[in-house]
C-alpha cells in the first residue's frame, strides 16, 4: 500500500482542484443558486469533465482518467471546502463503482457517458429515515422476460436533475439493483427541499417496467456491485466532509483574528484559543482516516470496509464540532443567512445522514474489531 | 539487496529469530508495573525469562531497533521498524526493554550528543544497564518549565550544582539523571539553561520518594547539594540547552501519546480487552462510548503512521507531537473511565478480582499532566500551528 503521504501527483492534483474551485465553485456560487432555486449547473459539471473528474474512476479505455480512489477523494475534500455542487459523489465516485463491477458492453458503454460528463446518476437505496439498505421493501416482481418496479424512496441524492437512477429492489431471493432512466414511464420525483439547498427527491415507482438488460450484476445479487460503490461514495463523502470542516475551520479562525472585543482580537483569549486547537487536532487526525481510506480502496477493497466506516465515523464527527464551534465563535453574525457558515452547518447535518450516519458507521467498526 | 527492497526476507527471518528466542512467557504482552522491564543496575528481574528475554533482544539491537548498530540498535529502516511491530505484535511479545534512556535521552543525544557521548552513553541504555531519570521540573517551574532555578556555577572543570528538581519519575531508581540547570542568570530565561547529564551516586544528590494517588510513588523530589559535574558531561552547548530540552520534549510526547491510541497493550482491541472481564459489552450506553474510543482510537494511531511516514519522506511534522500528546492522552483516560465502568465493584478495589485495574485508572490522569499539560499543548498549537496572537 501506499504510504500515507500525499504523492507529487497527489498534491498537485489538489491544488490544481482547490485553485479552480475556488474561482468557479466558491460558496457564493452555492448562494447565487440556492436564491435562485437552482440545485444543478450544468456548465460546472461539464467543465469538471473535461478536467478528467467525472472519470476519476472511469478506465482509460472508456475515456476516463482512472486516477483511483485516493485522487477521487483528494477531489471531494477541495470541493468540501467550497461546498461545490455537483453529483461527482453520485455520479463519478457511486455510479462509476457500482458499473465497475460489471464488465459487459453495456456497462462499458455507460462508464464511457460518465467519463464524458453526458450522464449523471443518482443512487435510490433509501427508504426510511435512516440509512439501511438491505431493509428496502420495493418490490421488482418478475414479469415475463422482464420485471415490475413498485415502490418509494427518499433522499435521494440528486435525484431530482440525475439523467439515470440505481434502484435498489427486491426480488424473489434477494436484492437486485436496477440501472434506469430517471424517465421511464411509472417514476415520479418529488423534489426535496433540502436545507443544504442541493439536489434530492422522493421518487415513485408505480410499476414500472425494467427489462433483464436494466438489472446491473445479477438478479438477487445486488450487494456484490452496491457494496463496493457504497464505500466508495462513503469514503468520498467523508473526504467532503472533512474538506468541509476544513473550509469552516478557515472561515473561523479568519474571523477571530480579525474580531476585535474588549479592545482586542478575540483569538487572543485563550478559552477560544484552545477550542480553536482542539479542533484542528481533530480535523489532522480525521484527515489520516480519510487517506487511509483511499489508500485501502486502491490497494485491497475487499478489506477496506473498516476504514472507509473508521472514515465516515471521524468525518462526521469532526465536521460536525466544525460547524458547531463555527457558528458559536463567530457570535450573532453566524446566525445571520447573510453570513456563509450557516452554509456549512446545514451542508455537514445532510452529510451527516447520508450513507450512514456516525452510529451506524461506529457499528460496522465495532463488528470489524470483534466487538 | 537492501531488506526495504524485500520485507518479505525479513519478516520471516524476524518470524523465526522470535519463535526461536522469545519465551513464552513474554508472550503476553503485559504493559503493567510489574510486565515492564525497566533495568538498571539495582534491576531486579521478575524471572529468568526476562532476563533473557533481555539479553537476546540487546545482542540483536532489537531493545532500540532503528538506533545505529554502533550505538547498541538493529539499525531498521522505517519498514522494517513497521514489520517488527507486527511481528512483536503478532505474539504478543512483551518490549523487552523500557526506559526513559530510549525514549528521551536517546533520541536527544543521537541529534545533539559528540560522537564519544553516544558512544559512551547510548550502548548501556540499550543493553539494559544504566537507568535514566529526567530532571526538568521544580516547585516554581512546571508548566513555564524555562523558568527552571537549580544553579550551575563554573568552576573550571566542573559545574556545581545546587537546587531541587519534582516529579523526577522513578530517581530512586535511576543511576544516572538528565537535569536542566541555569549556567547563566543574566541571560533571557530560554538562554541561561544548559542540559547536564548527572550521575546519581555523586556525593550531594538525594532523593525523596512522592506517593502518587495510585498508591503507587513512582516519583521523587530530588535535591542537588554541591554536586560536581565535569564538564564533558554536557550535551549541547553551554546556555543552549533549551534546545535540547525541546527536542526530547517532542520525543517523550510521541511516546506519552502512544498509549492512547491503544498501542499499548499489544494493540488489542478496547473491546477485546473489555470483553476480558465481561460477558461482551451488553450496556448500550458502554457499548456506545467503547465504539467512540476504537473509532478515535484507530484514527489516531493511522496519525501516527501518517506523521512517521510524512517524516521519511522529508515533511517534518514539527509541532504536531503536541497534537499527538494532547489527543493520545486525553483518549487514553476515556479508554481507562470506560474500563472502570465495565469492570463495576470489581474494579473499585485495589489488587481485586481485576488485578491493579483501579491503579492503571488514577494513573493515566497523569498523562494530560506529565511531559507538558493539555491546556499547555493547546497553546502550543494555537500558537505555532494555527498562528494566534500570544
Ligand atoms: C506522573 C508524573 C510524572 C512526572 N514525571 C516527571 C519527570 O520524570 N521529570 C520531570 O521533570 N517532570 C515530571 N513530571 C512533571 C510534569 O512535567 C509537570 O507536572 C507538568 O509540566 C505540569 O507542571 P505543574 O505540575 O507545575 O503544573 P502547573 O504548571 O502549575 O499547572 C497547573 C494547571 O494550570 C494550567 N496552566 C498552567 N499554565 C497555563 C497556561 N499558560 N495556560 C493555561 N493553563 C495553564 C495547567 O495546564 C494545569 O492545569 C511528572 C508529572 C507527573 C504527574
Amino acid at each position: 500500500m501506499e504510504k500515507l503521504v500525499l504523492t507529487e501527483e497527489e498534491t498537485m492534483l489538489s491544488d490544481m482542484a482547490r485553485g479552480y474551485l475556488d474561482g468557479a465553485a466558491p460558496v457564493a456560487k452555492l448562494r447565487r443558486m440556492r436564491d435562485a432555486g437552482e440545485t444543478h449547473d450544468a456548465a460546472l459539471w461539464k467543465e469538471m469533465a473535461d478536467m478528467g473528474w467525472a472519470g476519476v474512476l472511469v478506465p482509460e479505455a472508456q475515456g476516463g482518467s482512472d486516477m483511483g480512489y485516493a485522487a477521487a477523494n483528494l477531489l471531494a475534500r477541495e470541493m468540501g471546502k467550497t461546498l461545490a455542487v455537483s453529483p461527482y459523489i453520485s455520479t463519478a465516485v457511486i455510479a462509476a463503482t457500482a458499473l465497475r463491477q460489471v464488465a459487459d458492453a453495456r456497462a462499458e458503454a455507460a462508464l464511457a457517458r460518465i467519463a464524458a460528463g453526458e450522464a449523471t446518476y443518482a443512487l435510490a437505496v433509501d427508504e426510511g429515515i435512516k440509512f439501511d439498505p438491505e431493509a428496502a421493501q420495493m418490490t421488482a416482481r418478475a414479469d415475463g422476460n422482464g420485471f415490475r418496479l413498485d415502490g418509494k424512496k427518499q433522499f435521494v441524492v440528486d435525484g431530482a436533475m440525475a439523467d439515470r437512477l440505481l434502484v435498489l429492489a427486491r426480488t424473489d431471493n434477494g436484492l437486485t439493483l436496477f440501472d434506469i432512466p430517471a424517465d421511464r414511464a411509472g417514476v415520479t420525483r418529488d423534489r426535496s427541499n433540502m436545507i443544504d439547498a442541493r439536489d434530492a427527491a422522493r421518487i415513485t415507482f408505480d410499476n414500472v417496467e425494467a427489462t433483464g438488460e436494466d438489472v446491473l450484476g445479477q438478479v438477487d445479487q445486488a450487494m456484490t456491485v452496491l457494496k463496493p460503490a457504497l464505500m466508495a461514495g462513503q469514503g468520498a463523502l467523508a473526504a467532503e466532509m472533512t474538506g468541509l470542516a476544513a473550509g469552516a475551520f478557515d472561515m473561523t479562525v479568519g474571523y477571530i483574528k480579525e474580531r476585535k472585543q474588549f479592545g482586542i482580537e478575540i483569538a487572543r483569549f485563550q478559552a477560544l484559543q484552545h477550542r480553536a486547537a482542539h479542533l484542528w487536532c481533530e480535523i489532522e487526525v480525521t484527515a489520516s482516516a480519510i487517506l487511509n481510506a483511499g489508500r485501502m480502496m486502491d490497494a485491497d477493497p475487499d478489506s477496506a470496509a473498516l476504514a472507509v466506516s473508521l472514515a465516515k465515523a471521524r468525518a462526521t464527527q469532526t465536521a460536525t464540532l466544525a460547524v458547531q464551534e463555527g457558528v458559536q465563535m463567530h457570535g450573532g453574525i453566524g446566525m445571520t443567512d447573510a453570513y456563509d457558515m450557516g452554509f456549512y452547518m446545514k451542508r455537514a447535518r445532510v452529510g451527516a445522514e447520508w450513507l450512514g450516519d456516525y452510529s451506524y458507521h461506529a457499528e460496522q467498526v465495532a463488528a470489524a474489531r470483534g466487538f | 539487496m537492501t531488506a526495504e527492497s524485500t520485507p518479505d526476507a525479513f519478516r520471516e527471518e524476524l518470524r523465526a529469530w522470535l519463535e526461536e528466542n522469545c519465551p513464552q512467557e513474554m508472550r503476553d504482552g503485559k504493559m503493567t508495573e510489574e510486565g515492564i522491564c525497566w533495568g538498571g543496575k539495582n534491576w531486579q528481574f521478575t524471572s529468568q525469562a526476562q532476563k533473557q528475554w533481555l539479553d537476546r533482544c540487546a545482542a540483536k539491537g532489537y531493545t532500540v531497533p532503528t538506533w545505529p548498530k554502533d550505538y547498541g540498535g538493529a539499525g531498521l529502516n522505517r519498514a522494517q521498524e513497521k514489520i517488527f511491530h507486527q511481528e512483536m505484535g503478532r505474539i504478543n511479545a512483551r518490549k523487552p526493554l523500557q526506559s526513559f534512556g530510549i525514549w528521551m535521552l536517546g533520541p536527544a543525544l543521537l541529534h545533539f550528543g559528540s560522537h564519544e557521548q553516544k558512544l559512551h552513553y547510548l550502548p548501556p541504555i540499550a543493553r539494559g544497564e544504566v537507568r535514566w531519570c529526567q530532571g526538568y521540573s521544580e516547585p516554581g517551574a512546571g508548566s513555564d518549565l524555562a523558568n527552571v532555578q537549580t544553579k550551575g556555577e563554573d568552576k573550571g572543570d566542573h559545574w556545581l550544582v545546587n537546587g531541587q528538581k519534582i516529579w523526577t519519575s522513578y530517581a530512586d531508581k535511576a543511576d544516572w539523571i538528565f537535569a536542566l540547570v541555569r549556567t547563566d542568570r543574566e541571560a533571557p530565561k530560554h538562554k541561561g539553561i544548559s542540559f547536564l547529564l548527572i550521575d546519581m551516586e555523586d556525593p550531594g544528590v538525594e532523593t525523596r520518594p512522592i506517593k502518587m494517588i495510585s498508591g503507587i510513588s513512582p516519583f521523587c523530589e530530588t535535591f542537588f547539594t554541591d554536586v560536581k559535574v565535569p564538564k564533558d558531561q554536557i550535551v549541547g552547548e553551554e546556555n543552549r540547552g533549551w534546545d535540547v530540552a525541546k527536542y526530547l520534549l517532542t520525543h517523550e510526547r510521541e511516546m506519552i501519546s502512544g498509549g492512547g491510541a491503544g498501542l499499548s497493550g499489544g494493540g488489542r482491541a478496547l473491546g477485546a480487552v473489555i470483553k476480558d472481564t465481561m460477558e461482551g459489552l451488553t450496556d448500550a450506553t458502554l457499548r456506545a462510548d467503547a465504539m467512540r474510543c476504537e473509532v478515535d482510537s484507530l484514527a489516531i494511531g493511522l496519525t501516527l503512521e501518517r506523521y512517521k511516514d510524512q517524516a521519511e519522506a522529508g515533511q517534518g511534522a514539527g509541532d504536531a507531537s503536541a497534537m499527538l500528546k494532547y489527543m493520545g492522552t486525553e483518549l487514553n483516560k476515556r479508554r481507562h473511565e470506560l474500563m472502570m465502568t465495565a469492570g463495576g465493584s470489581d474494579a473499585l478495589e485495589w489488587d481485586g478480582p481485576l488485578g491493579n485495574r483501579a491503579g492503571d485508572w488514577l494513573r493515566t490522569k497523569a498523562n494530560s499532566i506529565e511531559g507538558g499539560t493539555s491546556e499547555v499543548m493547546l497553546s502550543i498549537v494555537s500558537r505555532r500551528v494555527l498562528g494566534l496572537p500570544g
